[in-house]
């Protein structure tokens, strides 16, 4: 993938990240969350992790977004009023947020691995939805199959909580 | 050309505006949004290391992406489990602002 694009899906995931955190209607945040987790399945796609790019968009965009946009409309919340800000508290979260983005680069800037550039792959007869299956389903089978009991679980409990108590 | 530290720094910024979110953001709805940011951002840079570090095969090392595909399965599990918690809630309540829900404040 060249650079440009690169740069343009990243700042279009970034963009839509802020937008995710500073609009007030909570239906335009779910859709700006639904394009920067598109732009999020294309950075995926640049690092040739296709299976991964694909679940992303299944998964995410799709199910998991679906999901908050049905919750939104069912509970039929309105945009927040506005009201006053506690300016105290502001400015302590960006400055927590900031200074773990600083915190973040430094690390980075300091780490050697950090400037190589992309390695080429060979050419390889097998694609990498049946690595990842074969990897799943031999080295990784005991938490493959706890991680299907946690979502068995996951399902009993949002059905229980939200079933009406009987009267 | 595109490095390792370019997709590292993009991954903490996205990191750091999920982590604003949850600072600063009053609606448990956006709240939750915002953990799905920052868990997107370690699958970022868990991706971004499976590509840049490869087997001696010449592949890249799929356990990152496995990892990957595990978060994602939990994340969708914390998500139904959040919402539903939610649904609960305003169900009691008739909010889902964080300054309304403060029995448990000391």
């Amino acid at each position: 993938m060249p650079p440009l694009l690169f740069w343009v899906f990243a700042l279009l995931m970034l963009i839509f990240g802020v937008a995710v955190v500073v609009n007030r209607n909570p239906v335009a945040s779910a859709l700006s969350l639904v394009v920067s987790f598109l732009g999020l399945a294309a950075l995926f796609m640049s690092l040739d992790a296709y299976f991964v790019g694909i679940i992303q968009v299944l998964v995410y965009a799709g199910a998991v977004m679906v999901l908050f946009l049905f919750i939104i409309m069912l509970l039929n919340l309105p945009a927040e009023e506005r009201r006053q800000i506690n300016w105290l508290a502001a400015a302590g979260g960006i400055g927590v947020a900031l200074i773990l983005l600083v915190q973040i680069c430094a690390v980075i800037g300091h780490f050697q691995a950090a400037h190589q550039t992309l390695p080429p792959l060979p050419r390889s007869t097998t694609d990498d939805v049946w690595n990842i299956g074969a990897l799943l389903f031999s080295n990784y089978n005991l938490p493959f199959q706890i991680i299907g009991v946690l979502v068995l679980v996951a399902t009993i409990g949002v059905v229980l909580l939200s079933r009406r108590e009987p009267r | 050309m595109v490095t390792l530290g370019d997709y590292l720094i993009v991954s903490g910024i996205l990191f750091a505006i999920g982590f604003a979110g949850v600072m600063l953001r009053r609606n448990l709805i956006v709240i939750l949004m915002s953990l799905e940011l920052m868990l997107n951002a370690a699958n970022l840079s868990l991706v971004a290391f499976s590509r840049f570090r490869l087997q001696p095969s010449g592949l890249p090392d799929y356990n990152a992406q496995i990892f990957v595909f595990f978060i994602i399965t939990v994340a969708a599990a914390e998500v139904a489990l959040g919402l539903a918690i939610l649904v609960a809630l305003f169900r009691a309540r008739q909010t889902t602002d964080v300054k309304d829900i403060t029995q448990l404040r000391f």
